[in-house]
């Protein structure tokens, strides 16, 4: 595989939260403000290339049957690495990530491209799957978040976008958006949307399922074990 | 006219119903709401009625302009989503929200799902209970209807505004019958009036667009739960009294005429609909009586939307001779 075909996988064809519907709770869970989405997002790729090249350094040694306890530690590592970084750096994204911070451990992104390509790929190849993948999350949660912020709170990275009045006309902030609702909302429409652009460029066959629909066909080893 | 010697096999159909017409029949039935939201609330209803229906139909059109769909809205079905919206608004809503409400119902509620007869939920439905949670203030600014009149607002004096029969102090119970029969109390501009959405539902029977099955075993239900849960403590009489105000407060009417009896997300069979009723007049009765809001029509309607499809297959007819098949047998 190519290597720039690799790193622009993880940006919209396997966009893991999007397509491979992965990671899922800390997107709806941090997506209500841009400076949450792009903190969690940079936290998760720093994780995600690491542990990638780790775990394609190690897949050789790490013994089939216990691997995703090795592959856990090694997250759960370089998640201790993060967390403390954090704490020590931006203590007010730590505030506000709160416990999803600790939770990228069982990040299913993470665990999910560790068991999918790092264990099967080089590492050159899962460093820079590891950086596709973070930066396609990074992405995905700063457009949800923008229009959540934008839309829920009328401010963009805390910037007044929306102002409060306009010629004595008030605007209401449309606050369904912050709530756990609004994030689904979001959610499904950028899926959706995600989908029609596929569709429109032709890369995605009509209604098919079953392994030949799976956007991660081409790293699953399960070769129709999962139907 | 050689069609008309085609012999096909049944179900032959005998009537020359189409969608136009029966949504037709919904817009009549809805007038009197209409009117009697003009008469409580003054005219700034209409324009808010308005403006709801206009952008519905709009969004239709436009977005199956984009998308290169037939254009739907001669079916008149988006009028009837815009009415029943407008209708659950109150009367001061700002206009363009309103319009961010049809946008919700007809786009993201209708046309992503597919259009008319795909939609998971009652469009209009899912318009108002995303306007309730995302403008929470607005939606709940209901009005008195005495002190209503638009000109006190465009004086510069806010509109008084007041909690429904629901909040009141005391009870509902403590409400007048009458106001709560014709409608002089606050509220979103539809369910206030009771005897407009009797006229409704009269004109929707007469013309057979809906079955009595769901508002009946809706109402009903929610009656005889709420009866019991008050019977012990004020006796028979006054429960009765109680429950008669209940039913004519709030959203409880309307919704189980023009919003539980939609066709797309309600059960088609005689039992789905018995079944169908009771469920919401139980989440109704249950959000009401122990929920922490004063209304959950809405809800009730939501949720059980979700559970038609199950409740429709749960429920299915059985053909004439047809046998069971046995355990452990694969389907056909």
């Amino acid at each position: 595989m190519k290597k720039i075909k690799i790193f622009t996988n993880g940006l919209v064809k396997e966009n893991p939260v999007l397509r491979l519907v992965l990671g899922t709770c800390p997107t709806l869970a941090v997506t209500t403000a841009v400076s949450n989405g792009i903190g969690m997002g940079i936290a998760a790729t720093f994780v995600l290339f690491c542990s990638n090249i780790a775990i394609s350094a190690l897949r050789k040694v790490i013994p089939d049957k216990v691997r995703l306890p090795a592959y856990i530690t090694v997250i759960a590592t370089f998640v201790t690495i993060v967390q403390m970084l954090v704490k020590a750096f931006v203590p007010a994204l730590d505030a506000s990530l709160g416990v999803f911070l600790p939770l990228i451990v069982v990040n299913c992104i993470i665990l999910g491209r560790a068991e999918m390509f790092a264990s099967k790929h080089g590492v050159v190849d899962s460093a820079i799957d590891g950086l596709g993948m973070g930066l396609g999350f990074t992405l995905t949660l700063t457009v949800m978040s923008t229009i959540r912020e934008v839309l829920g709170a009328g401010t963009w990275y805390g910037f007044t976008v929306i102002p409060e009045e306009i010629f004595g006309f008030t605007i209401d902030r449309f606050t369904f958006m912050t709530t756990p609702a609004g994030g689904f909302f979001t959610f499904g429409l950028l899926m959706a949307l995600v989908i029609f652009i596929e569709t429109k460029l032709g890369d995605r066959k009509k209604r098919s399922i079953g392994c030949e629909g799976c956007p991660s066909k081409g790293a699953c080893g399960a070769k129709g074990g999962c139907e | 006219m050689e069609n008309r010697l085609n012999v096909t096999a049944s179900p032959h159909i005998q009537d020359n119903s189409s969608t136009r017409k029966l949504m037709l029949n919904v817009v009549i039935a809805l007038l009197p709401c209409v009117v009697a939201s003009a008469i409580i609330f003054g005219a700034w209803s209409l324009l808010v009625i308005g403006v709801t229906v206009a952008a519905c139909v709009l969004f239709e059109y436009l977005y199956c302009m984009l998308m290169k769909k037939p254009n739907p809205v001669g079916d008149l079905s988006a009028v009837v989503t815009g009415l029943i919206l407008a209708l659950n608004m109150p009367v001061s809503m700002p206009l363009w929200i309103a319009v961010v409400g049809a946008f919700i119902a007809i786009v993201i509620t209708k046309q992503l799902f597919g259009g008319l007869g795909m939609n998971f939920a009652n469009p209009a439905l899912v318009g108002r209970i995303v306007l309730f949670t995302g403008f929470a203030s607005r939606m709940t600014a209901w009005v008195y209807p005495a002190k209503a009149t638009r000109t006190l607002t465009i004086l510069g004096v806010d509109a008084a505004t007041g909690a429904t029969p629901l909040q009141v102090e005391g009870g509902v119970g403590k409400y007048p019958l009458a106001d709560l029969f014709f409608g002089v109390h606050g509220g979103v501009m539809g369910e206030t009036c009771a005897l407009a959405i009797l006229i409704g539902l009269a004109w929707l029977l007469i013309t057979r667009t809906i079955t009595p099955t769901i508002p009946v075993a809706y109402v009903g239900s929610y009656a005889v739960f709420s009866f019991l849960l008050n019977v012990g403590e004020l006796g028979a009489a006054d429960a009765g009294m109680l429950v008669l105000h209940e039913v004519l407060a709030g959203g409880l009417l309307f919704g189980a005429v023009f919003m539980a009896t939609d066709y797309v997300t309600s059960p088609f069979t005689f039992t789905g609909k018995i079944v169908f009723g009771i469920g919401l007049g139980l989440v109704t009765f249950g959000i009401r009586a122990f929920g922490s809001m004063p209304e959950g029509v809405s809800y009730a309607i939501l949720f059980m939307n979700l559970l038609v499809p199950y409740i429709n297959d749960l429920t299915r007819q059985v053909p004439l001779g047809y046998k069971k098949h046995k355990k452990g047998a694969k389907e056909a």
